[in-house]
């Protein structure tokens, strides 16, 4: 056997095992979480809020958290989008000739990514006493939008700069705007890498606890302002697991297991709401 | 040359320490077909991109001299760049269509213009389909994503969005270069054809294309124009030496 034919061999094993490796542990996790959580989800658990005991393994629910959980998210996701497909397409449309400088910006914005979330939530609280605000569904939002704009910003880049010069020619020769020329036909070629990042934002906003632990707070109520503490079902799971009792941890579980559904049925619509979109792509 | 469309003078360009196009002097004639000629490299889609000032979208671009366009200079015009690319289609060397059905590839250039009138733009939509000739082929299906069509039809429907905003100029780069022979025949043909309303100026690689359709040549080597002039003049009678290895195909 040569040595090329080695080479393949050890990557093709390698690629193989790799594959498994990742499955397996995300079935695993995924098994667990359903395992143990889907006991627990019933009809009252999805839609009541806490009753007295319930920390106790009583009767209640965590419809505070679901609730607060989709503002927050839904709250940061939308505020992010606002703030970063501007910025994204500058980077890519406007910019162009200044490749330095956008290499300067994506540079902060991926060190940004790094950061913990915890960083965020204490930049937040830090923020929130300066002002005199208290913990609130208002502060966890803008908390959570300065913690997913770089992962949107970037994700929206990524797709953007792959758009080739010849179409960005293309459209400035017919006559159109930089701001034209971003709008209707960058965003268009990219809807689909667009909405891929949104959801990867809306994921980690959904799902972070740590950004939201100072600022957001945690109430049993279902807020009606922005300027009330809100529930979150990251911090319910947190509070929960962290229970001597076992109800209450299988409810933690439980709660893992709504989390994971919010997500799945967000992502699949904006899957559908894209292929709308993506016959129009073109593939250079 | 009397009343040129396009007159260059002292063009010279830098991108970053390299000099590109050097001391570039050149009369384009208006409703003729200009050929630019010249191995790869010499700065042939350079030159062709500084006529809408495309270059301006490279890092560190310098230009100098003059490019007066119907007595205008437009390096240093204080007009909208947006008006000045207006008047010239451009024809790149492959389609790059815009994401969207081929119906709102034809309006696109239409509507940014504020045309926006349903019953104008269906009959501008069809007009230019029928003068590329694309309009029996895709009559049915304008609704469709123009990235369905083949590359041949691709090409056509970026020349005909072009033309719907209504340039005086086409610059075309090697408009032909990814297209079959069928596809290629029908982009010259329609040069030709189009020459009579518009200044057309084609780089092209290929000589016997260059000899078909050509009114006026410029041959340019390393940045360099070495040899203008009418087409006839051009191919039976070189005067410099590059030029005649180049017809004789020493060099690409
Ligand atoms: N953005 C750029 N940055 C640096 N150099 C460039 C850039 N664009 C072009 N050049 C250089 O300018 C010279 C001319 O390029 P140009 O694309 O105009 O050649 P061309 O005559 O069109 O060649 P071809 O026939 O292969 O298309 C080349 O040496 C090229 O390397
Ligand atoms: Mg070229």
């Amino acid at each position: 056997m040569n040595i090329k034919k080695i080479e393949e061999r050890f990557f093709r094993v390698l690629m193989f095992c790799s594959t498994v490796i990742i499955a397996t542990t995300l079935m695993l996790i995924i098994f667990s979480i359903l395992y143990k959580g889907l006991p627990s989800v019933s009809w009252e658990m999805l839609t009541s809020t806490p009753k007295g005991g319930f920390y106790f393994g009583k009767g209640g629910g965590v419809l505070n958290a679901i609730i607060g959980s989709l503002y927050l998210s839904l709250g940061a996701t939308f505020l992010a989008f606002l703030f970063g497909l501007p910025l994204a397409l500058y980077m890519n449309v406007h910019l162009i000739k200044h490749q330095k400088l956008v290499n300067g910006i994506r540079f902060v914005l991926d060190l940004l990514w790094g950061v913990p979330s915890i960083v965020y939530g204490a930049f937040g609280f830090t923020i929130m006493i300066f002002f005199g605000i208290r913990a609130s569904l208002l502060a966890g939002i803008i908390t959570v939008t300065l913690f997913i704009i770089p992962i949107m910003v970037r994700g929206m880049d990524e797709v953007l700069k792959s758009v080739p010069r010849g179409l960005l020619e293309s459209s400035l020769s017919l006559g159109s705007t930089q701001a034209e020329t971003s709008y209707r036909v960058y965003l268009k070629q990219c809807i689909p890498g667009v909405i891929t990042a949104i959801l990867l934002s809306f994921g980690r906003a959904i799902g972070d606890a740590a950004s939201i632990l100072f600022t957001t707070g945690y109430t049993d109520y279902i807020p009606t302002s922005l300027n009330q503490p809100t529930a979150t079902l990251p911090l319910a799971i947190f509070f929960q697991l962290s229970s001597p009792i076992v109800e209450v941890q299988n409810r933690a579980y439980a709660s893992a297991v709504i989390l994971v559904t919010i997500i799945l049925i967000i992502s699949i619509l904006a899957r559908v709401f894209s292929s709308k979109f993506h016959k129009n792509k073109i593939n250079f | 040359m009397e009343n040129p469309k396009i007159a260059i003078s002292d063009l010279n360009l830098f991108i970053g320490k390299q000099h590109i196009l050097k001391n570039i002097n050149a009369e384009i004639p208006s409703k003729k077909i200009t050929v630019i000629l010249g191995p790869s490299g010499c700065g042939k889609t350079t030159l062709l991109k500084s006529l809408n000032r495309l270059t301006d979208l490279n890092t560190d671009v310098k230009v100098s001299g003059s490019i007066m366009i119907d007595n205008e200079d437009i390096l240093t015009t204080k007009r909208d760049i947006t008006d000045i690319r207006k008047k010239m289609g451009l024809l790149a060397q492959r389609p790059y269509p815009l994401p969207m059905n081929i119906y709102n590839n034809i309006a696109y250039g239409l509507r940014i213009s504020g045309r926006k009138n349903k019953r104008f733009l269906d009959k501008r939509v069809e007009h230019y389909l029928r003068q590329v000739n694309l309009w029996e082929e895709v009559k049915d299906r304008l609704r469709d994503p123009a990235a369905a069509l083949s590359i041949g039809q691709q090409q056509r429907l970026c020349l005909a969005r072009g033309l719907a905003v209504d340039p005086d100029i086409i610059l075309a780069d090697e408009p032909t270069s990814a297209l079959d022979p069928i596809s290629s025949q029908t982009i010259e043909e329609k040069f030709i054809e189009l020459k009579n309303n518009y200044t057309i100026i084609l780089v092209t690689h290929i000589l016997r294309q260059a000899r078909r359709i050509a009114d006026h040549v410029i041959f340019m080597y390393l940045g360099e124009i070495i040899e203008q002039g009418p087409a006839a003049q051009i191919f039976e009678n070189p005067q410099e030496e590059k030029t005649k290895s180049y017809f004789q195909g020493m060099f690409y």
